[in-house]
């Protein structure tokens, strides 16, 4: 860590501290979210606008405005350029709050049945 | 349909989603061919590769950790209001398999794109798929200048199961990649009406059921 007052800058890095900014800044270092899976194809979608709080980033309410309408984690990650595992645990504080509603796609492995089948290929058809 | 939180609202808005994999080497055409039938340009989501995930003890972790990312593209299929198909392509390096793991898993089937001039390049993709037992296609994506061959030298070449499908395709355009698809489903509704289940003939009746 040094200061350089000379020339009115503030180094509070240095080399091996590696770069500032970090994408897990914004989660507080956490890699883990143990609400919900949020698998790539899960849906989000906001219920609520977040009150004033101050344990929520900018990213957190980047997230809420993306969301009026169900979004899938994949493709909010990508709006957001943020790497997924971080998404996930922004996701995971906004569940807590109540701010968002979480649909996680069917886990079941016997799937897919032939109903959801056809309609695949009706709309692959259609295309 | 399970809900995080129920509302009844909520879950008729959003659609049932459905994950298809586009798998092969690098450079064999992976975006292309979801570019080509997604209703949006392929968008990139991203992934922090820590020293857990790649199963690493690595005492420079603190250096690395957040600075390596690995990269998946993926496209989007709307079919009216009620279904969306999610074409994932898989990251080229067999190091990222955790990563596959999270794409295979619910996934209804995979495309192996194959490119004849460097057809060892999608022998991992075949694998993990037969021992995971993800339905499979494999579509040749046939490059300008590059040789044709036929499917069933290819399949041979490849040692596939005879019932896997091999087609020829053109990543390029709409309409092939789209029988590439169509391919994959029909094979998929054989397996499903077939033997109950979507295991493939060879895969025995160990999987899960």
């Amino acid at each position: 860590m040094q200061w350089d007052n000379d020339r009115h800058t503030e180094y509070w890095t240095d080399e091996a501290a590696g770069p500032l900014v970090r994408p897990y800044t914004m989660t507080g270092g956490r890699t883990r979210t143990s609400s919900a899976d949020f698998d790539l194809v899960a849906y989000i979608m906001t219920v609520e606008q977040a009150l004033p709080d101050v344990d929520l980033h900018p990213e957190h309410l980047a997230a809420l405005d993306a969301c009026p309408r169900p979004l899938s984690v994949a493709e909010l990650a990508s709006r957001l350029d943020l790497p997924l595992g971080v998404i996930r645990v922004l996701l995971g504080d906004l569940l807590e709050r109540g701010l968002i509603m979480v649909r996680e796609p069917t886990k079941d492995l016997k799937l897919p049945d032939e109903r959801l089948l056809e309609a695949v290929m009706n709309g692959l058809h259609a295309l | 349909m399970d809900s995080t939180h129920s509302d009844p609202g909520h879950r008729t808005l959003a659609p049932v989603p459905v994950k298809i994999l586009i798998a092969g080497g690098f450079g064999v055409g992976k975006t292309t061919l979801i570019g080509s039938v997604s209703e949006i340009q392929p968008l990139r989501t991203e992934e922090i590769l820590t020293n857990e995930s790649v199963g690493v003890d690595d005492t420079d972790g603190v250096e690395h950790k957040g600075t390596t990312t690995v990269a998946m593209d993926f496209g989007r299929i709307t079919m009216g209001r009620e279904l969306v198909v999610y074409l994932f392509g898989t990251p080229g390096q067999e190091r990222f398999w955790f990563l596959w793991d999270e794409l295979a898993y619910g996934a209804l089937g995979a495309v192996v794109l194959a490119d004849t001039r460097r057809l060892k390049d999608c022998f991992p993709s075949v694998d993990y798929f037969e021992r995971r037992r993800t339905p499979f296609v494999v579509a040749v994506n046939c490059f300008d200048g590059a040789r044709r061959y036929p499917p069933d030298l290819v399949r041979k070449a490849l040692d596939l199961d005879p019932a896997v499908p091999v087609i020829l395709c053109d990543a390029r355009e709409r309409e092939s990649s789209k029988r590439v698809l169509i391919e994959l489903v029909s094979y998929v509704m054989q397996l499903v009406k077939t033997k109950g289940s979507r295991e493939p003939a060879s895969a025995g009746q160990t999987g899960p059921s």
